[in-house]
């Protein structure tokens, strides 16, 4: 990482992201459904995060010092399970099990099923809860692992999200990192008709926190926000990061839809879903 | 002229113990248990949602600050915390009212700390009837709402021994728990019978042949005074205590109640979903059915109305 020039780290994970997003499609291919759309929109987040930012053991993932990295929304597990195959931590070919009986890798994210799932998120407005909980006790032990929890725009509607913005910044937990997929988009219709949430950064700024918001689709400026996270204080302000990113992001099908929570994609546009992404790499990459 | 004094009125919403005037009492049992353990073990550390001084937590706290961490009035921060404390490899106890744990938080508590199975010690405040403040702060549904939740161990001390007794034994149990704390001045009552807090396991701790009573929390120590009073009628009166409602010692409780004596259930709790109920499908299959009378009156005194259905039920039946 120290060696490699900037255009290397992003161009690693542009190609990371790039994998997160073909084996999305699989797998909601494989299943018929899934939250694909989401996943799509996550994708250079969590590729940042497993191959640039966690520091963690990927044939012992409950290795005492590691990074914690909570998915408070569970039903992102799918981009996860994808993330975790691109870090070495569950094979590649495992993937072909998501959302199946028997399988490690359930719809929603469960901590007891799958190697690296720190949390079984879902109902909303718990990761960061547990995440607060995971940051005090670590730094508590004198630990200097640090504790990521993902969350998305929708979750903040969750009061209990706000209890632990307050209870952060009231520990000052500086070991502690907030990253919301700001997707714009929630079960019943656009965020913003939903229940109104910005000034959003704002929020978080008067909560306590040390904030950036950036273009959550463009590998430089994740790496740049990543890179701007100052977490050498175990007693600074808590760090979040707000993430604008596209339901969709690569497959110009899906993002030009009407978005939808729960993206319905007929049996003959999987195909089509995955020409585009790859069509839109390489042109990328020409 | 004088004007004629005012009778003193009576107000039951502040209560800081229920002890009896001259019964002897422990302070704060749980807040010195609590840190008494934690001298010894390096993981315990203590949570409270801005109820510190109102759980006997602040013994704890003042023992051990720095293994002490407010989460302000924040329920559901308090658990999520508290699980993701145990996920580091701590032990933590967590402190609120009953009512709040039971009924702002049971969604934290049930997916961060009891689905993972996590040694997380819920410690829940003015449980059932022990404050006068009203259905706001009263728990008289707490151990319904808890029942139902997987892997969560509930237990209703008695007194002081039981408090002190539990709290290592809790912190030992590998999942989570869920105590119903009696605070303040807490009645100090089991050292005078041959008994010993065992978690998981009912007690007969009074034999007698004619009357059985079945009872958990502070309603045992109502059950020990009335087996007293019973007995200057030469009513002879056992008392099983119950500290541990989940999981239940069915066979003490069943040995107990498959005798002719009439059995009588006690507890500091609504009877929906509380002990009576779930008692009486073992009492089906006793010979001969006995008569029941779920005691609804947790801080019944002389002052209460006997309940009709159990004075009518002991009339009936040839003592």
């Amino acid at each position: 990482m120290t060696t490699a020039t900037a255009s290397d780290r992003a161009r690693r994970i542009r190609d990371s992201a790039h994998r997160i997003r073909l084996n999305a499609l699989h797998m909601g291919e494989v299943q018929g459904q899934g939250y694909v759309g989401q996943a799509l929109g996550a994708a250079d987040v969590l590729a940042a995060v497993y191959l640039d930012q966690l520091r963690h053991r990927a044939d012992d993932p409950h290795w005492d010092d590691r990074d914690r990295f909570l998915l408070s929304t569970g039903h992102y597990a799918i981009a996860l399970y994808a993330a975790l195959a691109e870090a070495g931590v569950i094979p590649q070919e495992e993937l072909d099990t998501y959302g199946s009986d028997d399988s490690r890798l359930p719809m929603s994210g469960m901590a007891s099923y799958t190697p690296g799932m720190e949390i079984s998120g879902g109902s909303l407005g718990h990761g960061l809860t547990v995440a607060v909980g995971m940051a005090l006790g670590l730094r508590h032990q004198g630990s200097d692992a640090r504790v990521f929890t993902f969350l998305s725009d929708g979750e903040l509607n969750e009061g209990s999200t706000w209890e632990s913005a307050m209870g952060a910044a009231s520990h000052r937990l500086g070991n502690l990192t907030a990253l919301v997929d700001m997707n714009a988009l929630q079960a019943d219709g656009p965020t913003a008709d939903v229940l109104s949430l910005e000034p959003a950064e704002d929020k978080w700024a008067s909560f306590g926190w040390r904030t950036q918001r950036v273009d959550g689709n463009d590998p430089e400026a994740i790496l740049a926000a990543f890179d701007a996270i100052d977490d050498r204080d175990p007693v600074g302000a808590p760090q979040v990061i707000l993430f604008d990113v596209k339901v969709g992001k690569g497959v110009p099908l899906l993002e030009d839809r009407e978005k939808n929570h729960f993206m319905r994609i007929d049996e003959h546009e999987w195909a089509i879903s995955r020409e585009q992404l790859i069509a839109g790499y390489e042109g990328a990459n020409r | 002229m004088t004007t004629p004094t005012k009778p003193k009125l009576k107000t039951s919403a502040m209560i800081a113990s229920f002890a009896e005037p001259g019964q002897k009492t422990a302070s704060a049992p749980f807040g010195e248990a609590l840190a008494r353990l934690a001298d010894t073990d390096q993981r315990v550390v203590g949570l409270s949602a801005d109820l510190a001084k109102y759980t006997d937590m602040h013994v704890f706290r003042d023992a051990h600050p720095e293994r002490f961490f407010q989460m302000g009035m924040a329920e559901q921060l308090l658990f999520g915390a508290a699980a993701g404390m145990a996920e580091v490899g701590l032990i933590p106890f967590a402190s609120t009212y009953s009512v709040f744990a039971s009924r702002r938080a049971y969604d934290f508590i049930a997916l961060d700390i009891a689905e993972p199975n996590l040694n997380v010690n819920v410690v829940g405040g003015l449980p059932g009837l022990t404050t006068g403040y009203g259905p706001s702060h009263q728990a008289t549904e707490d151990i319904a709402i808890f029942r139902g939740m997987p892997n969560l161990t509930i237990v209703d001390p008695c007194d002081s021994v039981d408090i002190a007794q539990a709290v290592p034994q809790l912190a030992a149990s590998a999942g989570p728990t869920y105590l119903r704390l009696l605070r303040g001045k807490v009645p100090t009552i089991l050292d005078e019978y041959d008994y010993s807090f065992e978690l998981g396991k009912a007690k007969v701790v009074r034999p007698g042949n004619d009357v059985v009573f079945v009872s958990s929390g502070l309603m045992t120590m109502r059950a020990l005074q009335a087996a007293e009073r019973l007995a200057a009628h030469r009513i002879d009166v056992a008392v099983v205590h119950t500290p541990t409602i989940k999981p239940f010692d069915e066979e003490t409780v069943l040995r107990e109640l498959d005798t002719p004596r009439l059995a009588l259930t006690l507890e500091n709790h609504t009877v929906v979903g509380g002990c009576s109920r779930r008692s009486p499908p073992p009492w089906c299959v006793a010979e001969p059915p006995a008569a029941s009378c779920p005691s609804r009156c947790p801080t019944a005194s002389s002052t209460r109305e006997p309940c009709r259905r159990c004075t009518s039920a002991m009339a009936s039946r040839p003592m």
